[in-house]
């Protein structure tokens, strides 16, 4: 059963007593709230999510919820916690969807460490992954949710997980966050992408996310392995190039790329080694969303 | 669950079965392991249940999600030790030529000796001991090294330097480790103290292959282990079991050898620390189940507290060592936490001390002043 097909009171029914327990990628996830204001975005936003049982083994236990009884009514201010004390500030309710959605990166994060955890947008097609890896600002979240929305499936857009084995790709569908500009970029490309409502002055400036597409999520358990890495920088009207990256140099930066790269040592630098060895390199500056999203096409063919 | 067991006896059950008996493991339900995570989590056993079930090559039995979790748990615990080993590492490096001897303890010393409390164990700071007369040279080589010294209040600073067994935390510029740099095992101004002899620590000291570290003597080891679980209570988190669990290692791997037993025995009274001792055997026995050698228990007896005073320890210890349920948190415990960290903090210093330690925290705390200054994420990304 996906969360779509509970009624808006079973959906606050969960959410208010045991949890709602539901899967994202590998990971089961189980969230408490009293915010109303949260459930119908959740309704909408996590639709396609399925639903579990309430026993069941949790990964990610997370609260959402008014920091204080006094805090509903006085200057209203909520907190997010997972296991333990807040990660967080608290914030104004208005922010509670964006915070609860770095919150659940941020307990994949500091706990996923059985995983190499790549800081990038991930995407699939033909059974190979193309990974975009990148610091924030170059534009990998919008490059991910046009790829997205032209016929590649949706890994994630924030952490490239890696099963340090055999160094295959494993989708995380989380919801694509995006900012600012991007957020009209994206509705001028896809008629059909879902966004939902745009929050302003949060400390990443205006945010708003995409539903990931119905069938990111119904094969959310096939994982793959990856084909290309492209190192991609939006520039504002820069001429689009595709520069090849020697192996060696290629290297660092997926590791320095990595969020546990350190922790995971031997089995990180393995991992890292037969992504390089097995994929094609190369750096894209683009600035013309289409161009750019027809080019990669062309170059996976 | 059974049916006369509270939610908080059973979580408890939960876990101290999977640490003492971990081939059981396979046979639990999905809600068990559920609740069994979340207890293991809030006293850092996770590592150790990662290494009990590789051990008895059982990983592949317990669910997918259960292995991956206990996985990620103790790659995390591998890479602080792999950290922290090199920063005993460069510390010994900096050291080179002072002619000083050190000490690794805790944690690192277990590393360092591949001791059996190593396996699994998460530890946050390296603690190394220096004789107390060496302290500043070493301290301030450090210093000339490239390690920092971290901020301290100046009443704080001064809290270190006259009344504790260690010198301020220094931390490397370039790691993230902190470094607790001990001349003994108990506050100078402890009840318990034994500055007297603080020397023997380093005369009956063992020397480890492959290091220049090294550690102390069994009995020694197993009493500073006794000290850190029965002197340093914390509100939050209580006793800390696995200092519990680390001694019951310890003594099953020394205690083959029958003379190891009265050498502790007699070493506890030596060093004045024969109460404590008596109370390790006393929850070991009774919470963990070890079995401790019957003349070792009676040669014990005599360092017995009065009878209200063991009944009260009696009640205290269990609630304050043990996992809460974390859905039905109890004030009992929480009020078992407060009292022993009062009685940890009443034996720490003489009462006039003690109270105007406390008017000085209650002072600053009336003006808000913070103790510690919190830096999370979201702050940093503001910039």
């Amino acid at each position: 059963m996906m969360i779509s097909e509970l009624t808006a009171t079973e959906l606050q029914a969960r959410l208010t007593t045991a949890g709602l327990c539901f899967g994202c990628g590998p990971f089961r996830l189980r969230l408490n709230s009293s915010l109303r204001l949260l459930f119908p975005v959740l309704h909408k936003l996590y639709a396609h999510y399925p639903v579990y049982d309430h026993s069941g083994v949790d990964d990610y236990r997370m609260t959402l919820d008014w920091a204080s009884p006094l805090r509903r009514w006085l200057r209203p201010v909520v907190r997010f916690s997972a296991d333990g004390p807040a990660p967080f500030t608290d914030v104004s309710i208005e922010q509670a969807f964006p915070t609860l959605e770095w919150g659940m990166n941020w307990c994949i994060a500091v706990r996923a460490h059985h995983v190499l955890m790549l800081h990038a947008a991930v995407v699939e097609r033909h059974g190979r992954v193309l990974v975009l890896p990148a610091a924030p600002g170059s534009g990998k979240s919008t490059l991910c949710a046009a790829l997205s929305h032209s016929g590649w499936r949706l890994f994630s857009d924030e952490f490239g997980l890696v099963q340090p084995e055999d160094a295959t790709f494993i989708p995380i569908p989380r919801l694509i966050s995006l900012k600012n500009q991007s957020i009209n970029v994206i509705r001028q490309f896809s008629a059909t992408a879902h966004i939902g409502s745009t929050y302003h002055g949060t400390h990443k400036g205006s945010v708003a996310h995409i539903r990931p597409p119905l069938a990111s999520i119904t094969r959310m358990k096939e994982s793959a392995p990856a084909g290309w890495v492209i190192f991609p920088r939006w520039q504002a009207g820069a001429a689009l190039t595709l520069q090849p990256i020697a192996k060696d140099r290629a290297f660092m930066m997926i590791a320095s790329n990595a969020f546990n790269y350190e922790v995971l040592g031997e089995l990180a630098f393995k991992a890292v080694a037969h992504i390089v060895k097995n994929c094609e390199i190369y750096s894209l500056v683009y600035s013309d969303l289409a161009q750019a999203i027809h080019t990669l096409d062309d170059l996976t063919q | 669950m059974l049916q006369n067991q509270s939610p908080a006896q059973y979580a408890s059950a939960l876990l101290i079965n999977a640490v003492c008996e971990p081939q059981q493991l396979s046979k639990l339900s999905d809600c068990d392991w559920d609740l069994l995570l979340q207890v293991a989590r809030q006293k850092r056993l996770l590592g150790r249940l990662y290494m009990e079930l590789k051990r008895l090559c059982l990983l592949s039995s317990v669910p997918e999600n259960v292995a991956a979790q206990l996985r990620a748990a103790n790659n995390l615990v591998t890479h602080r030790q792999t950290v922290l080993a090199w920063e005993l590492n460069r510390i010994l490096w900096a050291l080179k030529g002072l002619d000083v001897p050190v000490i690794a303890l805790k944690g690192i010393a277990y590393v360092i000796a591949d001791l059996p409390p190593a396996s699994g164990r998460f530890f946050a700071d390296l603690d190394i001991l220096v004789p107390l007369e060496h302290i500043t040279v070493v301290e301030q080589r450090l210093l000339d090294r490239g390690w920092l010294k971290t901020t301290l209040s100046p009443y704080d600073e001064r809290y270190y330097r006259l009344w504790m067994h260690e010198i301020p935390p220094l931390r490397h510029r370039e790691r993230e480790s902190e470094i607790d740099i001990h001349h003994t095992l108990l506050p100078r101004t402890h009840r318990f103290n034994f500055h007297a002899i603080t020397a023997s620590l380093f005369t009956e000291a063992h020397t480890v292959p492959n290091s220049e570290a090294q550690i102390l003597a069994a009995p020694d080891m197993v009493l500073h282990v006794l000290v850190h679980l029965l002197f340093e209570g914390n509100p939050e988190e209580g006793l800390r079991l696995r200092d519990l669990i680390d001694i019951a290692d310890l003594l099953r791997y020394f205690g083959s050898e029958m003379t190891f037993w009265s050498q502790l025995v007699q070493r506890a009274e030596q060093l004045n620390l024969g109460r404590p001792l008596y109370y390790g055997f006393r929850y070991l026995q009774r919470l963990l189940g070890i079995k401790v050698p019957a003349f070792a228990i009676q040669t014990t007896a005599r360092f017995a507290p009065i009878a209200p005073i063991q009944w009260l320890m009696d009640w205290l210890v269990p609630l304050a060592i043990l996992p809460e349920h974390p859905a039905y948190p109890r004030y009992r415990a929480r009020l078992a936490r407060q009292l022993l960290y009062l009685r940890a903090h009443w034996l720490r210093m003489p009462p006039l001390l003690l109270i105007r330690h406390l008017s000085y925290k209650m002072w600053l705390r009336l003006r808000k002043v913070p103790r510690y200054i919190d830096i999370k994420p979201q702050d940093l990304q503001q910039l």
